[in-house]
């Protein structure tokens, strides 16, 4: 079977994230990059799916020629093939980014046959837009479920499971279609190093970019408030009882 | 954010407090051993501060790799990591699993045969296995690309954070010290030269000493107050990968010995079920101090960065090659570790040449931080370190040319993919050269000098234009059939040396440093530096060693007199910078002495031989009382050996200093930069007619002075060996006080329990039928059946210097050796490269071999 997982590249989080004194970027001078952890989740996915059938994981991303490096973790991780999208900017609005990549896809399939599934993140790690995935399968013509915490294939049928407040939904779908994953699918491997040094000599197929906007602007990035709290360490032990007395009393819980 | 609140002699500590006797800035390895220390040594009243949060602020102690390979070919080195283990033991926190170094290719087997004796001289337990053998300790390596190993069993990893943390905890505990974290320093203010305060995010705090314990923002911080720690952030890439199934059976932090992979310059360490691989073989990658992110805006910390993947992918090849199981492993964890380079190589301590009291503890790594911990305290404490001489280690050791990030950038980068290779101790350095050079350049290279970087400086080592002289010593210019004794030398410096003895040659020593010292108050100054009494005649001068206050040599120079309270030091090249710290921070704050630093200004050359005399009178003259100009009188009897005198040189107003570090008759002729290249021709159109000829530093520094015996500042003479020892106390002590009196007193009282000697070489003939000649790197002496020489002070006997004595015939080495040993015609052995060679102590003190009444000198 063919899977074709879609993946973006963004920056790593795990520290406050910085923005460019023009509120346009992120600040990525400290940062390193990677893609989010619903994508990780379903190149994880369609890694398993063929392991489990057999087949080909391409990976696609559009965005900044540097995005190779996420394209090449994901083939150390078992993705099959990698094509990039070359866009100059960091981003194109969901819909400009949704219609490139359903035309890529068709292209590639005019070559390779039809893809049994395309899979996306639930949402992108930066801008949360929760677009790309229903805009892309609505121009592909294809059904797509989102929030997918369970995914395998039978008979060209796709089951999909999704948690909701009232249990667990269950979505047949027939192939070919689109599946937004969900973080928690699965737990998504690290490279080996022997995948990481095979993944660099894949080669990365290029195809062109072009869509329409949407008309969706970025206006500005602002970071949220920092909220402060002061972690007053008392001591250890018994040690401590002394400083918490006096806490309690500056505190006025002894009047 | 989190800070401590304890109560110490009832104050609340959570009041940030506005004065200290001490603030410790730094929470890392050396900043937590550094108050633990000295807590230890008595000091009250101290504040520790970090940026960061506590246990792990965020610098490179918090992703360090944490293993100790003991054997270092530096003693600075070997020393400093042997204490800081000791200590890492007593603290329980030091977890023996051995090391093997492995080698691939044959040169590094070489190599290890060199760390066999460095391993002997420090009393390392170590052997070399075969590759089967090193597959026998490592089960999993792939033995068929292994030539063979190092091991060293008490190799070990150690938990540094939490040797950090008791050694605070146990100052705080001391009621000593307390401890302040998420406090950022903001400002060093600095009054009359002196550091006065702190200024933090918490408030301001004065403070009589602060001490930079901060890694590799340590540039940042003391630029605060004006100071230079010249250093620079570099990553250091390491991977942790797993889990891999035999790693994880262990059931053990660490069980299988670390791998150094030498030769890609690569390590494998297990931690628990994992492997650390870590790397010194991609490119050299630096950061600005003012650029590592805040703990804020970090992913994991301010010091592990971003893997950049594409440096490591080489290594991650080299790796499976050795361990083919890494290759599946996942690799959990990868970054771009920072950690401290310096342009030498070696850590920065020591009080700032800038402003007083404000110390440096920085460049240091896992595996000494304890023991410079000890050593920094020791020197706050008593002057000078007790531990061992951190000759090399001394801030005061760059001149400002090596502080600049130009220096800095070129010369780690030269030096980072070293940090596993195979350094010759003679090797030089290939950037930063041309930075200095004599007046007297052009006509050295043009005689086909090979020059070598002495701080800067480039100073001729041999001449090309001399190697027909080799024929001519036919016999005494033997080549050195194997090549790493050969590195780096030449056989013409033993032509050189043989003319010069026999004619006479001119050496360039611009490289000096020369310091005037004007003022009324000089001669009291300078009789509290020097041991020996400088209140000699005007023109006469002083050979004096400057004492640390335990009596050790803390610097080793000649004084000249030229006026009543004028007084000018020569003093080396490489220990310019520190004796110039040295003499600056002794001197009166009330403007009776005055400094001038004369060394840029000067140029130097030593005219010695047998024919010195007859060229220098040639080329000498001076105004008589006539006014007259009229050839001027070279005698001894009208200008004696140790005296000084202005003269014209083709009418060059120079100083003419009767003096030899080769035990020649002749002068070391000074004048002004720009009328160098006058007398440098002048002095050589004169000598013309006696086969003059330049001469090298390969004479100067090695042949002619081990000849003599003459013991050389940072080789013989360090701070862990007196004047007596030396054998360089004089029969008389002057009555003037003077830093290390009272040690030098002692040590004049008590027979010493080393003294310096020099050795020769009964037989240099290795196994291979190879004659060998040692280098001078720190081979052990040992005994008969070899055994290593330990004195009662546990000092080791090794060489200090070893070279040709072309006139004798000789191969000398200098040692220091036990009474017991110390006798002339007894019969020892030193091990080079592994190998035990019969020496026999050829003169016991300092009377020269050569030449043993000095005749030549004074006549």
């Amino acid at each position: 079977m063919n899977i074709l997982v879609c993946v973006k590249r963004v920056p790593a989080p795990g520290a406050r994230i910085n923005i460019t004194s023009d509120g346009q970027q992120v600040d990525t001078a400290f940062l390193g990059f990677t893609v989010s952890p619903h994508e990780e989740c379903a190149v994880e996915q369609a890694v398993q799916l063929i392991e489990k059938h057999g087949g080909d994981v391409t990976v696609l991303t559009l965005g900044p020629a540097e995005a190779e490096e996420q394209l090449r973790t994901a083939v150390s991780t078992g993705a099959t093939k990698a094509v990039l999208v070359p866009i100059d900017t960091t981003d194109w609005d969901p819909q400009r980014t949704a219609q490139a990549i359903a035309k890529v896809i068709g292209e590639l399939e005019a070559i390779n046959g039809k893809y049994d599934l395309v899979l996306f993140g639930n949402e992108s790690a930066d801008s949360c837009g929760y677009q790309v995935g229903v805009r892309a399968a609505l121009k592909l013509g294809r059904p797509i479920v989102n929030g997918a915490k369970g995914l395998d294939i039978d008979n060209g049928v796709a089951i999909i499971r999704r948690e909701s407040d009232a249990g667990v939904e269950i979505y047949k779908l027939k192939t070919p279609a689109c599946v937004g994953v969900k973080e928690g699918i699965n737990l998504p491997r690290y490279p080996t190093m022997k995948g990481r040094l095979a993944s660099k000599k894949v080669a990365i197929d290029r195809s062109e970019a072009s869509g329409e906007s949407g008309g969706l602007k970025l206006i500005t990035l602002r970071r949220p408030p920092e909220r402060a709290s002061n972690t007053v360490i008392l001591g250890n032990g018994p040690e401590a009882a002394s400083a918490v007395v006096d806490l309690l009393e500056e505190l006025g819980v002894f009047k | 954010m989190i800070y401590h609140r304890s109560k110490i002699n009832g104050a609340k500590m959570s009041e940030f407090p506005k004065s200290a006797k001490c603030v410790v800035i730094g929470a890392g390895i050396v900043g937590n051993c550094l108050v633990g220390h000295l807590a230890k040594l008595g000091w009250t009243d101290m504040v520790q501060i970090d940026k960061g949060p506590l246990p792990n602020p965020g610098g490179s102690t918090g992703h360090a790799s944490n293993f100790i390979f003991p054997t270092d070919h530096n003693k600075e080195m070997a020393l400093l990591t042997l204490a800081s283990q000791k200590q890492y033991i007593e603290m329980g926190m030091n977890n023996t699993c051995g090391g093997i170094e492995v080698a691939r290719n044959p040169e590094r087997l070489e190599e290890f045969n060199r760390r066999m004796t460095s391993a002997k001289s420090w009393g390392i337990d170590a052997k070399l296995l075969s590759p089967a053998q090193v597959k026998e300790l490592v089960p999993f390596i792939n033995e068929k690309i292994v030539l063979g190993g190092f091991y060293t069993p008490s190799v070990s990893c150690v938990d540094s954070l939490q040797t950090g943390t008791l050694m605070r905890e146990g100052a705080v505990k001391s009621g000593n010290l307390s401890v302040f974290a998420n406090t950022e320093v903001l400002d060093l203010e600095v009054e009359n030269g002196t550091i006065k305060a702190v200024v933090t995010n918490k408030g301001r705090i004065e403070a009589e000493y602060v001490v930079v314990a901060c890694g590799v923002w340590s540039p940042r911080i003391a630029k605060m107050a004006g100071a230079n720690i010249p250093l620079t952030p570099a990553v250091h890439q390491m991977a942790d990968v797993g889990p891999i199934d035999i790693l994880q059976k262990t059931n053990a932090e660490v069980a299988y010995p670390i791998v150094r992979d030498m030769d890609t310059f690569c390590y494998e360490r297990q931690t628990a079920g994992s492997m650390e691989v870590g790397s010194y073989a991609h490119r050299a990658i630096f950061m600005h101090p003012d650029d590592i992110p805040s703990n804020e805006a970090s992913a994991l910390s301010p010091t592990e960065l971003p893997l950049t993947q594409d440096d490591f992918d080489p290594q991650m090849e080299q790796a499976i090659e050795l361990m083919d199981m890494l290759g599946d492993a996942e690799i959990k964890y990868s970054i771009n570790g920072l950690l401290s380079l310096t342009p030498d190589a070696m850590p920065v301590l020591g009080e700032t040449v800038e402003v007083r009291n404000l110390w440096s503890a920085a460049a240091v790594w896992i595996k000494e931080g304890p023991g410079i911990a000890q050593l920094v305290a020791e020197w706050m404490t008593y002057g000078y370190p007790h531990l061992c001489d951190p000759h090399s280690s001394d801030i005061s050791r760059f001149y400002p040319h090596e502080k600049t990030d130009h220096h800095i950038y070129a010369r780690c980068d030269e030096h980072f993919n070293k940090t596993y290779g195979i350094v010759h101790p003679r090797e030089q350095w290939g950037t930063q050269r041309n930075m200095r050079r004599s007046p007297f350049y052009a006509r050295e290279e043009a005689a086909g000098a090979t020059f070598f970087d002495a701080r800067g400086w480039e100073r001729p080592q041999w001449f090309a234009s001399n190697e027909k002289l080799i024929s001519k010593f036919n016999g005494a210019c033997e080549p050195r059939p194997h090549e790493w004794d050969a590195r780096w030398w030449s056989p013409i410096s033993n032509a050189e040396h043989l003319q010069m003895r026999e004619s006479v040659g001119m050496v360039d020593l611009t490289a000096f440093n020369e310091f005037d010292f004007t003022g009324p108050g000089t001669m009291q100054f300078l009789q509290h530096m020097c041991v020996n009494n400088v209140d000699v005649e005007v023109g006469r001068s002083v050979y004096t060693p400057l004492l640390t206050p335990g009596g050790g040599f803390r610097g080793d120079l000649t004084i000249m007199r030229l006026a009543a309270n004028h007084f000018r030091v020569i003093t080396g090249a490489f220990d310019g910078g520190r004796d110039n710290y040295w003499f600056k921070r002794h001197m009166p704050q009330d403007g009776s002495v005055i400094f001038t630093d004369m060394s840029s200004a000067l140029c130097t050359i030593g005219v010695w031989g047998p024919n010195a005399e007859k060229t220098m009178a040639k080329a000498t003259q001076n105004i008589n009382a006539e006014g007259k100009l009229v050839p001027f009188d070279v005698s001894q009897k009208n200008f004696p050996y140790g005296s000084v005198r202005e003269v014209l040189i083709d009418g060059v107003p120079a100083t003419m200093f009767r003096i030899s570090y080769v035990g020649e008759n002749g002068w070391e002729v000074y004048t002004k930069m720009e009328h160098g290249l006058r007398m440098w021709d002048s002095i050589a159109k004169a000598g013309e007619e006696f086969g003059i000829i330049p001469v090298g530093m390969g004479v100067y520094a090695v042949t002619g002075r081990i000849e003599k015996g003459y013991r050389l500042m940072g080789a013989e003479l360090e701070s862990e060996y007196n004047p007596v020892e030396a054998g360089l106390n004089r029969a008389k002590v002057k009555s003037a006080d003077f830093i290390g009196k009272a040690a030098y007193m002692k040590a004049r009282d008590e027979k010493p329990c080393a003294i310096m000697c020099t050795l020769e070489m009964i037989d240099n003939t290795s196994k291979a039928g190879i004659k060998r000649y040692p280098t001078g790197g720190n081979e052990p002496i040992l005994t008969k059946t070899g055994e290593r020489i330990v004195d009662a002070k546990g000092r080791v006997s090794r060489v200090t210097t070893a070279g040709a004595a072309p006139s004798l015939g000789k191969y000398l080495m200098l040692a220091y050796l036990t009474p017991e040993h110390a006798i002339e015609g007894n019969e020892l052995r030193v091990m080079y490269m592994n190998e035990l060679y019969p020496v026999r102590v050829a003169r016991v003190g300092s009377q020269p071999l050569f030449d043993p009444t000095d005749a030549r000198m004074k006549s």
